[in-house]
């Protein structure tokens, strides 16, 4: 019996079908997957993520304190932007990836993955100098994710000036139906939307509040996975995990290793030594059967080249879609591929995500 | 009138055919349904032989044969639509029909009501 949102009832009053995701009871879906994930690229979503974690780091240096535990730089992160970054172990394995958000150079707020909460906060606490002050304020926090072409309009209804809303990737604070929010311009959907942070207690009350407004739907973490799948997104404990690097993930660009070589950071030095062995990738399969995660990857010639590490049927696009990690030198020239799915072997072709490429995130 | 299986499929008796495909209960548990692997026609079966596979979302399921026989017709619909085992499993969401099938493997199954019991009761 897993932990519970606040939003828990709300969700079996809307007839959710509810699995266990990272020891949460968390909504599987409501109308089906399938509808959910259309009505997001359509319309506009709203996704219960009150599991995830959040901490607060605060006091002089916060951010060059940060700057020498995570894998993309902070220091040089503006207020009120917010950066993709990655907890790494000593070995430069990925622990968590997660989103920094730079409120000053002394407060710095971090949204973690749920599964990774506990291990993120005891090992950013160990690294983090005496005079800073880390709050694990995710049992306060609620989280809801306001994802599709609708969701800047549903936000003016609910009292916000459009001029207002953040831009990509940029936060500010809000108030949205009247509740104080922190409001950045984030997602995992590919689509314009948001994330709003906000007092638990009140979960329910804004929870309901964006529901009645009558393009907003509910959708839950089915849909939540075949839409940032579509966007070759990756999630912690599929495409990264602690066997992996940032580099193998195809971040590298990301990290800035060479444009500054006198940059330290958790893992830095047995990054800069690493030697990648495989890569990750996408792939298209050629009909509407899935190959999930754990199907091996094997070239023409029958070859075991690879491993998925995701694979669903993408619904925006028709066919299955796949990421896995393939062989440095194995990337067969054409681009072809098998995948020895459980029941079948299915063939694909090599594709770069995103696989889906009208997402409307960045049309305002 | 249908019969059940343990495995969730229906089958029903239409002329000299055996009509077959997954109950309701099936295509709910199985969520959005993205892919119908059907049998080849002619191929010949036995009872519990497996006819194909159902992928949803997040599950697969294989399909098995009530009844023994020859496959004469499938539901090509479901190569596009598989979406119509989700709306009708029980109706236009059959799978395939069967010929040369015998009356005693039907008299084995669950009528309605008590696979209604059945699926109650897991």
């Amino acid at each position: 019996m897993g932990k519970k949102t606040v939003l828990y009832q709300e969700h079996l009053k809307a007839g959710a079908r509810m699995v266990d995701f990272a020891g949460w009871e968390m909504p599987v879906q409501y109308k089906g997957i399938l509808a959910e994930h259309e009505h997001t690229r359509k319309h506009v979503s709203l996704f219960d993520i009150c599991h995830m974690g959040e901490f607060r780091v605060t006091g002089t240096g916060a951010a060059a304190a940060l700057d020498a535990i995570f894998a993309r730089p902070v220091a040089d992160q503006k207020d009120g932007v917010c950066r993709y970054n990655f907890l790494l172990d000593e070995a430069g394995k990925v622990m968590d990836d997660l989103i920094v958000y730079r409120i000053s150079d002394a407060e710095f707020f971090l949204v973690v993955n749920a599964g990774t909460r506990e291990s993120d906060a005891a090992l950013i606490r160990s690294l983090l100098p005496g005079n800073l002050v880390f709050c694990d304020e995710s049992d306060a926090t609620a989280k809801l994710d306001l994802q599709g072409p609708e969701s800047a309009k549903v936000l003016a209804e609910c009292g916000l000036d459009t001029a207002l809303l953040p831009a990509y990737f940029r936060f500010r604070r809000a108030t949205v139906c009247g509740i104080d929010c922190l409001l950045s311009r984030t997602g995992y959907t590919g689509e314009l939307g948001f994330e709003l942070y906000f007092d638990s207690d009140r979960a329910a009350e804004l929870w309901n509040r964006l529901l009645a407004q009558e393009a907003v739907e509910p959708a839950g973490l089915g849909a939540r996975d075949t839409l940032r799948l579509e966007m070759g997104y990756a999630l912690y404990g599929h495409e990264l995990n602690d066997e992996v690097t940032p580099l193998e993930a195809g971040y590298g660009p990301m990290l800035r290793l060479e444009a500054l070589p006198a940059r330290v950071f958790h893992g830095s030095a047995a990054l800069r030594n690493h030697r990648i062995t495989r890569t990750l990738v996408g792939i298209r399969l050629d009909g509407r059967r899935a190959a999930r995660a754990g199907c091996e990857i094997l070239n023409r010639e029958n070859r075991v080249i690879g491993r998925v590490t995701s694979g669903a049927f993408a619904p925006s696009i028709g066919c299955a879609v796949a990421m896995g990690y393939i062989e440095t030198g194995a990337r067969p020239a054409d681009g072809k591929v098998l995948l020895a799915a459980e029941r079948a072997t299915l063939e694909g072709e090599l594709c770069a995500p995103p696989f889906y490429r009208e997402g409307t995130a960045k049309t305002i | 009138m249908k019969r059940y299986t343990k495995d969730h499929e229906w089958v029903e008796i239409d002329g000299q055919e055996a009509v077959v495909g997954i109950s309701e209960h099936a295509a709910e548990e199985l969520g959005d349904i993205t892919y119908v692997e059907l049998p080849a026609e002619q191929s010949q079966i036995a009872a519990g032989d497996s006819l194909g596979v159902i992928e949803s979302v997040k599950a697969a399921s294989d399909v098995y044969s009530p009844v023994g026989g020859t496959v004469v017709a499938v539901n090509s619909r479901l190569e596009e639509s598989p979406e119509l085992v989700n709306a009708s499993a029980e109706d236009e969401g059959w799978i395939c029909r069967i010929t040369k099938f015998a009356e005693s493997d039907l008299e084995k199954l669950m009528d309605a009501d008590a696979y209604a019991k059945f699926i109650k009761a897991k």
